[in-house]
This record gives C-alpha cells, sequence and structure tokens, in this order.
C-alpha cells in the first residue's frame, strides 16, 4: 500500500489518515468545554487525558491493564491453538467431521457473554474464569477459519506432496495446514476482537481487577475522567493488537501475489 | 529390458460421483500396457477419462475394477518412483523455487550438501537459474511449469506422468517447453505418460499416442508415431503432416460424440 512512496508523501498520507481522528479529538474538547454537553457525560479531553497520567502513576492502570492483557492472551492462545487443530482434524477427517461438526454448528451462534456466570460458576471470580470464557468465546471462529481453509485445500498439491514421499501427517502439516492459514488467520483475527469484548464485559460484571473492573469502579465513584481514562486505554490497546496482528499475518502471508 | 511392459492396465473401469446429480461411467474396460523408457501420448476429447486414467496409474485414485501393475505390483497409492506434473502447476505456493525442488529429496537418504546440490543442477537444467528464491505467484505460467518440472526430475521418478502440463501457456511458450521436454527425456529416458487433448503435441513428443474414445474411455486405438525428433524442420515433412491428419481424423470422430452428448 503504502511502500515504494517518498518520506514526503508517506507523512502527507499519514496525515490524511489520522486527520479525522484529530478532529474528533478537537470536537470533543471544544463540545465539553463550551458546555453543549455535561461535562459528567463527557468530560474534557484534556482532564481526561491528565486522569490518564494520573492513574498510570498510581500504578493502578498497568497492574489492571497487565492483569487483562495476560487473561486475554492465555485465553487467546489457548484458542488458537486448541481451534485451530480442531479445524485441521475436522476438515482432515470424514469421522471427526460428522461427529464434530454439528456441535461447533449448535455452539457457534450462541453468545458468549451468557457464559460468564457459567464460568464463574465453575472457577470462581478470579482469572481462571476469564481465561476460559475468552478461550470458549474465541475457539469457534478460529476452529471454522482453519476447517474452511483446510478443506480448500488443492487436490494436486496434496497429491504432489504425496507422490514425493509424503506420508500423510506429513502432508497435514506441509500442505493442508499452510493452505488453511489465510482463512484461520481471519478467523483469529476475528478471535482477537471478540477477545476484548469478552474480557471487559466479564471484568465489568464479576471481578476486582482488570480493565472492566477500574471501568466499572471508577464509574461508580463518580471519576468519570479517570473512566473515560481507561475506556480509551482499551480502544487504543485493541486498535494496537490488531496492528501488530495485521503485520504479523503481512510475514506469515508474504508469499501471496 | 526396454521393451517389457513397466505399467499395465487391465480392463479398469471407474465411475465418476459428482456431489450432485448421478454418477458417471468415465473409463469402461481400459486396458494399455506401457513399456519401459517408452513415451507415449494419451490423447482424447475433453471429459474422456484421460486424466482420470493418469489418476489411478498415479495411485490417487482408488481402483474399482480391474487391474493396474507398476513394475508387476498392483498400484495401492502414490509413490516416489512416479513423479507426476499437473496442468495447473500445483507448486507450493508458500514455498520458494528451491523449497519447492528440495521437497521430493528431502524424504530421500541423502546429506543435506547433496540435496542441495541436486536440488540447483535441476533448476539450472530447466533454466530458472536466478530464480531461485522467487516465490511461485512471482513467475509467469512458463516458468512455473519449469519450476514444477525440477521439482519432479530431481527426486529421479522412474516414471513421469504428465497431466496436461501445457496446457495453460501460450503457444509460443508451450512449443519452446515441447522442444525442452524431448531433449530431457532424451538425456534422462524416463518412461513417460502424457496426457494432452492437442494432436499435434501428441504425435511430436510421443513414440506411440493412445487415442482414446469420448466417454465412457475406451483405448480406441494405438498409434505409432515415432520420428526423428532432432530434425527442426520435422513440423513440415509430409510424414508428420499425414500422421497428425491420421490422428486427427481419429480424435474428431470422438471429439464430436463428446459434443454431442453435452449438447444432449
Amino acid at each position: 500500500m503504502s511502500d515504494g512512496l517518498a518520506p514526503k508523501a508517506a507523512a502527507s498520507n499519514a496525515l490524511v489518515r489520522y486527520a479525522p481522528l484529530l478532529f474528533l479529538a478537537l470536537a470533543w474538547e471544544a463540545a465539553s468545554r463550551l458546555h453543549l454537553v455535561s461535562s459528567l457525560a463527557l468530560p474534557p479531553l484534556t482532564d481526561v487525558a491528565q486522569a490518564w497520567v494520573e492513574l498510570v502513576q498510581s500504578g493502578e492502570l498497568v497492574t489492571n491493564g497487565l492483569s487483562s492483557l495476560y487473561r486475554a492472551e492465555a485465553g487467546l492462545a489457548l484458542a488458537i491453538v486448541v481451534g485451530g487443530a480442531l479445524g485441521i482434524f475436522m476438515a482432515s477427517s470424514r469421522l471427526a467431521n460428522a461427529m464434530l461438526g454439528p456441535l461447533v454448528e449448535l455452539f457457534y451462534p450462541m453468545p458468549k457473554s451468557a457464559l460468564i456466570p457459567v464460568t464463574v460458576l465453575w472457577l470462581g471470580f478470579g482469572d481462571g474464569s476469564k481465561i476460559l470464557l475468552i478461550f470458549l468465546g474465541c475457539m469457534l471462529p478460529v476452529t471454522i477459519g482453519a476447517y474452511n481453509g483446510a478443506r480448500g485445500s488443492d487436490r494436486h498439491l496434496i497429491w504432489s506432496a504425496r507422490s514425493m514421499g509424503a506420508h500423510r501427517l506429513r502432508m497435514i502439516w506441509d500442505v493442508v495446514v499452510p493452505s488453511a492459514l489465510p482463512e484461520f488467520l481471519n478467523g483469529v483475527r476475528t478471535a482477537l476482537a471478540l477477545s476484548f469484548i469478552l474480557l471487559v464485559s466479564s471484568e465489568l460484571i464479576v471481578s476486582r481487577q482488570g480493565f472492566g473492573y477500574l471501568i466499572g469502579y471508577l464509574g461508580a465513584n463518580g471519576s468519570y475522567e479517570a473512566m473515560f481514562a481507561v475506556v480509551l486505554t482499551v480502544a487504543f490497546t485493541g486498535f494496537l493488537a490488531d496492528r501488530v496482528f495485521q503485520f504479523v499475518v503481512m510475514v506469515l502471508l508474504r508469499w501471496r501475489e | 529390458m526396454s521393451d517389457a511392459a513397466q505399467i499395465i492396465v487391465e480392463d479398469v473401469c471407474h465411475h465418476y460421483r459428482p456431489s450432485v446429480g448421478r454418477e458417471v461411467l468415465a473409463l469402461e474396460n481400459v486396458s494399455l500396457e506401457v513399456r519401459e523408457r517408452e513415451f507415449l501420448a494419451l490423447l482424447g476429447p475433453s471429459g474422456c477419462g484421460k486424466s482420470t486414467l493418469l489418476y489411478l496409474i498415479g495411485g490417487f485414485l482408488p481402483i474399482e475394477s480391474g487391474k493396474v501393475l507398476v513394475d508387476d505390483k498392483p498400484v495401492a497409492g502414490p509413490g516416489p518412483d512416479r513423479g507426476i506434473v499437473f496442468q495447473n502447476f500445483a507448486l507450493f505456493p508458500w514455498k520458494t523455487v528451491r523449497k519447492n525442488v528440495l521437497y521430493g529429496l528431502e524424504r530421500q537418504p541423502l546429506r543435506r550438501e547433496e540435496r542441495e546440490k541436486r536440488a540447483q543442477a535441476f533448476i539450472d537444467l530447466v533454466g530458472l537459474t536466478g530464480f531461485e528464491e522467487s516465490y511461485p505467484s512471482q513467475l509467469s505460467g512458463g516458468m512455473k511449469q519449469r519450476a514444477a518440472i525440477a521439482r519432479t526430475l530431481a527426486f529421479d521418478p522412474r516414471m513421469l506422468l504428465m497431466d496436461e502440463p501445457f496446457g495453460a501457456l501460450d503457444a509460443q511458450t508451450r512449443s519452446l517447453m515441447q522442444s525442452e521436454l524431448l531433449a530431457i527425456w532424451e538425456k534422462t529416458r524416463k518412461t513417460v505418460i502424457f496426457v494432452t487433448h492437442d494432436v499435434h503435441e501428441a504425435v511430436f513428443l510421443a513414440e506411440r499416442v493412445a487415442v482414446m474414445s469420448a466417454r465412457p474411455g475406451r483405448i480406441k486405438t494405438i498409434v505409432d508415431t515415432r520420428f526423428d525428433k532432432a530434425d527442426p524442420e520435422i513440423h513440415r515433412t509430409k510424414m508428420f503432416v499425414d500422421k497428425v491428419d491420421e490422428v486427427w481424423n481419429l480424435v474428431r470422430e470422438e471429439a464430436i460424440k463428446a459434443l454431442e452428448k453435452r449438447l444432449s
């Protein structure tokens, strides 16, 4: 996209891309300062920024943030490994597909936030219930991506590998897995977004730590500037995670035209 | 030894089962013998089952009835004694040219340097020197097919199964690749089964052309097409032109039948 552009052009390109964000920030500040909206409903952005600095200095944001990131990463990692393996397994074995397919179809459309009380009942208020929830909620998009990608493997590639002496498992690893990679990664991207949703909503409802807990706690105490600061931090963390992920995808799929 | 049959197909029938609709008889009582080191073309109208026959010999499809023997042993799956080249190249898109060519070598008891040396030799042979680190998506159609041929030759199969390998190439590249394939065949003398629907290509490349009937596919007749292929003017000799005519007349009937079947 932007490669091959001169530095000057790249800079103006970035300006165009981020100008709407800058405009939004200015509009926010102005709306609040000019009392177009109540400063309780929307505190000025500069106050939010100041609250953010205080949250960082007190260590609250970092402690809660690290706790949240640990939960999201652990749940997501489990979902990627188990979900990916499950999808490939279902695509490679007719029996596995017949047995697991209906289960996947049954659970896929279910709103995963409905599992929040269930996971708390099973694993309590701590990290375990959040990790389980994120794992369960994020697994199926990954499974379905890996399954569809693996099912789309070119039979000529499979035959080529077999004729060059690759036995079945070797062939699955060498042909089916890389064939599934693009759609699998699409599934992971969906899962990444889902993990943030599930994380914050479960922490809002039942938790004593994490971004969600902090948002709920600050909101209940009327510290709206600080609450907005945490909300923005979550949004920015999600954006950053997606950007990093897209970069990883670009490296992994560099063989495509 | 060179006259012994290396591949024997006996009374083979095969059904094609589409995911919707009813099954179709693709091959009916096909029998064929391919001699060691021979270059045989399988020629027929599209849909006659010539690729299916090749896939049965390759061990990619299950044998429903009849027998397929390779070196006197029934075929029970694919193996590195039979290398295959497909029309769509079937290169691993996530591997570079070098890694593609190395793939078959990695499953052979060779030392690493030996494998690398062999891969490079075959990349050089097909004229892809300098493109070792390119991905297939960065190559033209002709270059992709060269890479696919290098990959198959590199692990040294005794038989080459080629499924319309030049079908996706433009006319100039195709003609060039035909001459190169002949040169490689003269040098390596592998047994080749070459599937095509191009009469000229079959007569030019093969020693024998097996003409197949419209579906259900049967071997209609086998025509001897041995010429002095080294003669650069071969395409213009009367002998060659007559042979193309002869084979073309055999195929035409079947092509018309195939067309009528598709239209009805």
